[in-house]
Parts: structure tokens; sequence; C-alpha cells
């Protein structure tokens, strides 16, 4: 009983992370119909920023930098890259955040080099705590909280700001709402900082010993993967669908790893998804797009 | 093995373009004369360079013509190579205690580790045709890490993933390409393992741009294009998608197995899995990486697709040939012939996508274009 409740834990808190990045990835999808590929390397940009800014500064300020450096690269990525290739269909947009993908993985992988793996869950990383009878990792717990707060605030936000009600009349007909005076380039241009910010928050506890492991920050890429899964199995055009999938993803892959073996937890995950995908082609909670001849 | 070289390649002619046709034969004969001659000019370090490329570009091919042709988005493309790879070395080697083997003959073991491949590409149809876009792109991820798991659960197919295992190399009707004491010297230079390797995938690069060209100039590559552009006006011309669907990831996979083929040989029989599922030959970093070479080509274009892998493939292994420093000793920060290759081809992508939408094979047309008017 221990054991499951500690593989609950830990996958409900693996899966708040990926439902933050998922989120993100989603915000990022709805406003341009771009799947961002490069998501992954703008957590790993913001976890190298609060690495860099950790040896000047306490710990709380240096996430507050990195995770306003991720949203500006964001931003970045969008002004200076995607908005300047105004005719390319939105698959080619993919394909471009592929190359971002590619330069900032190797860029940073090389500045970190062959140096000891920098970890960035300070105040919960490798604490141990008991709930419920059994223990587990602080960090699963602080992840979760953290996660449910932004998730929570951004529903809110999304619901009653007008910034919200811009993005959801994007997002319903973007010729309509430019129609209606909506600013086509600042829904843009906030959806990715939005994404961003979230993501660089992400990176703080992807990037421990708990949930990234023993490479800690290089390691947070390859684990950030999973928000593609978890993203596309709740449906891309859907925030709650990244919620529910990021968490189906994390409970998935802690089961797995608990119950079968930490090899195949990765492929479980992808396969859920695969027999989601077969039922429902557009994910749990995706707008199937209609033909019209 | 240069006959195989010069083996036609077949077009619609028109009337006036005889003379045309007649440089373009003149041209693939020369190209034929000159691989035949290339091993006994061009130092063995560059002839592995150029052979890793033509493993690339028959692979790049493959993709080039699902993605850019059919408009499928597909991430498993080091999946079909995995299988392509385990299947020869299945099929080829004898069985021991430790691994299962048949011991076939290598060419018949080559074509079937081919067509294992594009088997699996069509039984991945029933997926591949219900998803779209970038779901496929996603779902097709998943192969990846299905074939990393099931390469490393099942050593006795794949091998060990610390020492792999080993296939012969090809036998071509008494042709031994793998000759440890060769006895065939062409000017004097004694043509080996490796002059000969470079012959044989010389010859699979040009048999697989003969028959991708004939496939996208015929009634598949319509087939294929009417799908891209429009699934439902497809249906209504009498295409079916479902099949031309299928049909196009059982190719392309067909084009992946053969490149997995030629990777066992280019790593001199070693048929060896990954240890990361985002790390090595077979992993979702180099599925990326095809995907950047087509990309980087042309979408769609099968010329492009060798530049693409000149590029993506040919560039790491090259580098430190003309640098010539050591680089493992040069430290953890420093840039080494992998990230600068990175570097380059990803800033190519994102320049490509921005400027050239039709990648390297876009800008040689508009050359060309300038030159004759």
């Amino acid at each position: 009983m221990t054991t499951f409740v500690q593989a609950i834990v830990n996958g409900l808190g693996e899966g708040a992370v990926f439902a933050l990045l998922a989120l993100g990835f989603v915000i990022i999808y709805k406003a341009t119909e771009t799947v961002n590929f490069a998501h992954g390397s703008l957590a790993l940009f913001g976890g190298y920023v609060i690495y860099r800014a950790k040896e000047h500064l306490p710990w709380f300020p240096s996430v507050v930098i990195g995770v306003v450096a991720a949203a500006l690269l964001g931003l970045l990525i969008e002004r200076l890259l995607l908005s300047r290739a105004k005719n390319a269909t939105p698959d080619s947009l993919a394909i471009l955040t592929i190359g971002v993908d590619i330069v900032i993985l190797t860029e940073i992988t090389r500045r970190l080099g062959t140096a000891a793996a920098p970890f960035l869950g300070d105040p919960y990383d490798s604490k141990p705590m008991h709930l419920f009878g059994a223990t587990v990792s602080r960090t699963y717990v602080v992840a979760l909280i953290v996660a449910l707060l932004l998730i929570g605030l951004f529903f809110a936000a999304f619901r009653y700001t007008n910034w919200g009600l811009a993005m959801r009349a994007q997002a319903e007909n973007r010729e309509a709402s430019a129609l209606m005076g909506i600013r086509s380039w600042r829904v843009t241009a906030s959806a990715w900082l939005v994404g961003g910010g979230l993501a660089g928050i992400a990176v703080i506890f992807l990037a421990t010993n708990d949930i990234g492991g023993g490479s800690g920050l290089l390691a947070s890429h390859t684990v950030a993967f999973a928000a593609f899964p978890a993203a596309v199995l709740g449906g891309l055009t859907s925030a709650e669908g990244a919620v529910v999938g990021g968490l189906l993803v994390g409970l998935t892959d802690s089961i797995a790893s608990q119950y079968v073996d930490l090899n195949f937890a990765s492929v479980a995950v992808y396969l859920v998804m695969l027999l989601v995908l077969v039922v429902r082609p557009a994910g749990l909670f995706g707008r199937v797009e209609q033909a019209r001849v | 093995m240069s006959e195989a070289v010069e083996a036609p390649v077949v077009t619609a002619r028109r009337d006036h373009e005889t003379v045309r046709t007649a440089v373009k034969y003149a041209l693939i004969v020369a190209a034929g004369i000159v691989v035949w001659l290339l091993p006994a000019y061009v130092k063995n370090e560059w002839l592995v360079v150029l052979m890793w490329i033509m493993t690339g570009a028959v692979g790049a091919m493959g993709l080039t013509m699902l993605v850019g042709q059919a408009g499928q988005l597909s991430l498993a493309h080091t999946f079909f190579l995995l299988v392509g790879g385990v299947a020869y070395a299945v099929f080829a080697s004898k069985g021991t205690s430790e691994y299962i083997g048949f011991g076939l003959p290598t060419l018949l073991s080559a074509v079937l580790a081919v067509l294992v491949s594009a088997a699996a590409g069509a039984l991945f149809a029933p997926i591949s045709g219900r998803l779209r876009g970038i779901y496929l792109g996603v779902a097709s991820l998943s192969l990846v890490f299905l074939g990393f798991w099931l390469a490393n659960q099942l050593p006795s197919l794949a091998g060990s993933a610390s020492s792999g295992r080993y296939a012969p190399s090809l036998n071509f009707f008494g042709f031994d390409f793998g000759v440890q004491t060769p006895s065939l010297y062409v000017l004097n230079v004694p043509m080996g393992q490796t002059e000969r390797t470079f012959w044989l995938f010389a010859a699979l690069t040009a048999i697989a741009y003969a028959l991708g060209r004939g496939a996208m100039n015929g009634r598949v590559g319509r087939g294929w294009r009417a799908v891209r552009d429009n699934e439902a006006m497809a249906a209504v011309m009498g295409v079916s998608v479902v099949r031309q669907k299928a049909m196009a990831f059982a190719i392309s996979s067909a084009y992946a197995g053969l490149a997995g083929v030629m990777t066992v040989w280019w790593y001199s029989g070693l048929m060896k899995p990954d240890e990361a599922v985002d790390h090595g030959t077979y992993s979702t970093t180099v599925a990326i990486s095809f995907l950047a070479m087509c990309v980087i080509g042309g979408l769609g274009s099968l010329g492009g697709s060798v530049i693409g892998a000149a590029l993506v493939f040919g560039l790491p292994l090259a580098l430190p040939l003309i640098r010539s420093e050591d680089t493992v000793s040069a430290g953890g920060t420093a840039f080494t012939p992998v990230v600068i290759t990175n570097l380059i081809y990803g800033a190519l992508i994102v320049l490509i996508v921005i400027f050239q939408p039709r990648g390297l094979a876009g800008l040689w047309d508009r050359a060309i274009r300038l030159v004759r008017r």
C-alpha cells in the first residue's frame, strides 16, 4: 500500500510538471497553430540562467530571473523568427522550432560541458517527507502544489480577463477576432511569453535528483520530451486536455516504473498515447477538424 | 558493381529532348567511371565519410518521399533503420547459443530485411492512416521508444546494448564485399573491404534514387501529392487515400530498412542497439536529424536529401579530418565537430524555413533558371 501511495504521489507530482509544460505547449498551439518543438529548450534555457544566477544570488531571485529569461526567449523566438515566416505552413513552422531546439540544446549542453551536473531544486530536492504513512520525496509534493496554483491562476485569467477573452477569440476564429479589433500579434506574443514562463517554472522541478535523476539539468530536456505525448494525448487544442494529459503521463510513468521497470516506463507513456490516438485521433479533448469539400 | 550505377534512369522522353537525354546518359556513364576509380585516388577515411553520407542519403530519400510527397510527418525513421539492421543480422548470421540467426545467403538476407522493414511500415498503417500532421509526428515518435525498449529486451535478436552482435558482409554471387586479402586491383591499388563497400553503397544509392524518381514521376507520386494537397479532393478523384498513405509509409520504411542494412555494413557488420533513447545510432535525435536532412535539401526532393545527408551526416565525420586535431582531449566545453554540425544545421533549418521553403534544391533550381535565361 505504501508503495502504491508513493507511486501515486510521484505520478501526480511528475504529472503536474508535465501539465505545466503541456499547458504552455497548448497555449502556444492555440494562439499560433504551431507545435513548439523547442519547448524543452525553453525549459533548459531557463534552467541554465537560474544555474548561472545562483552563483551570485540566493535561490529565489535566481528562479525569478530564470523564469523571466525563459519567457523572454519564447517571446524572442516568436517575434524574431516565427512572425517573419508568414507564408510558411504550420507544419514547416513546427520544423523551424526543431531547428531552434537543436541550436539551443547544442549550445547549452556545450556550455555545461562535462562539469558536475547542476541541480536547481535547493529548498526541496532530496528531502523526503511523510504522507499518508508513506515516505515520499518533497519535490513531488511541492511540484504538485505549485503547478495546481499556477494552472488555477491560468484558467481564471483565461476565463475572466481581457487577455483570456482575446486568446479564446483568436483560437476560435483568427480573422473574425482581428476584425473585432483584437491585435493578433499581441495575443501570439503573449502566448509565447506565457508558454516560455511556464517552461521556466517547470525546469526547477525537472532539474532535481528526484525527477530528473543524476544528471540534473542536462536530463531535463529529455524528461521534458514527455510533454509532447501529454499535450497530444489531451488534444492540442484543449487547455484542460493538457492538464489531464500531463497527469495521465505522469501517473503512467511512475506506476510503470514502480511495477514494471524504468525502461518500460517511457515506452508505456507512448503506448498509452497511441491507444488514445487510435480511438480518438484528435486526443481526448481535442477539436476534431472537419473536412469541407 | 559499377554496372548498376550505369542503370538508365527511366524518364518520359519528349521529341526534341534527344540531345539532352544523350547528355544525361553520358553523365551517368561518367559518374559510373568516377565511382569506379574513386577508391584508387581517395583515402580510406574519406571513403568512410562518403559511405556514411550515402547511408544517410538513402534513409533521407525514403523520408523525403513520405513527408514531402505524401505529406505525412514521421519521426519514426530510425525505428525502421533498426528493424532493417536487426532483420539483416538475424537472417544473415549463423545462430549461436547467444544469438538467433538463420545463416541465409547475405544477398537474400538484405532483400528480406528491406521487406521486413516495409512490412513494419505497412503494419503502422492503421494508425498512420487515422492521424494527420503533428499528431502523426508525435505518434510515430512512439515507435522509436518502442524500438529502443524492444531492442534492449531482446538481446538474442538485436545484440546486447553494450557489445552488440556481428553480421557478415555482403557476398554478391561470389564477389565478397568483406574480403580481407584483396586480389582485385584498380590502377594497382588493392580493392579491400572499404573500397568494395564504397562501390556497393554508391550502387545502392543510385538504385534508390532511380527507383524513387520513378515512383515520384509516375502514378504513385501523383497519388501521393493528391493526398498531400487535399485528402477529400483526392478521394473524389478516385485515389484510395488509405492505400496511398499505407504505401507511402511502406516504401519509406523500405528505404529506411535499406539504410539500416547499410548502417550495419558501415559498422563492418556490427549491429548494436542504443544505450539511451535520445543518444545513439537509432535514437530520437537521429530521427530528427533525418527530418533535418529532408528540410535542408528541400522537402520532397531526392537530390536535396543527398545534400542534406552530406551536411548532417557528413560534416561531423569530415570536420575532424579537415582540422586534424585531437578533439577528445579538448575538454568539455570545446566546439567539437558534432557541436559545430548541430549549430550549423539547426540554424540552416531556421533560415531555410524562413527564406527558402523549398530548401537547397529550390536554390539550385533558381540558379539553373538564372543561367538558362
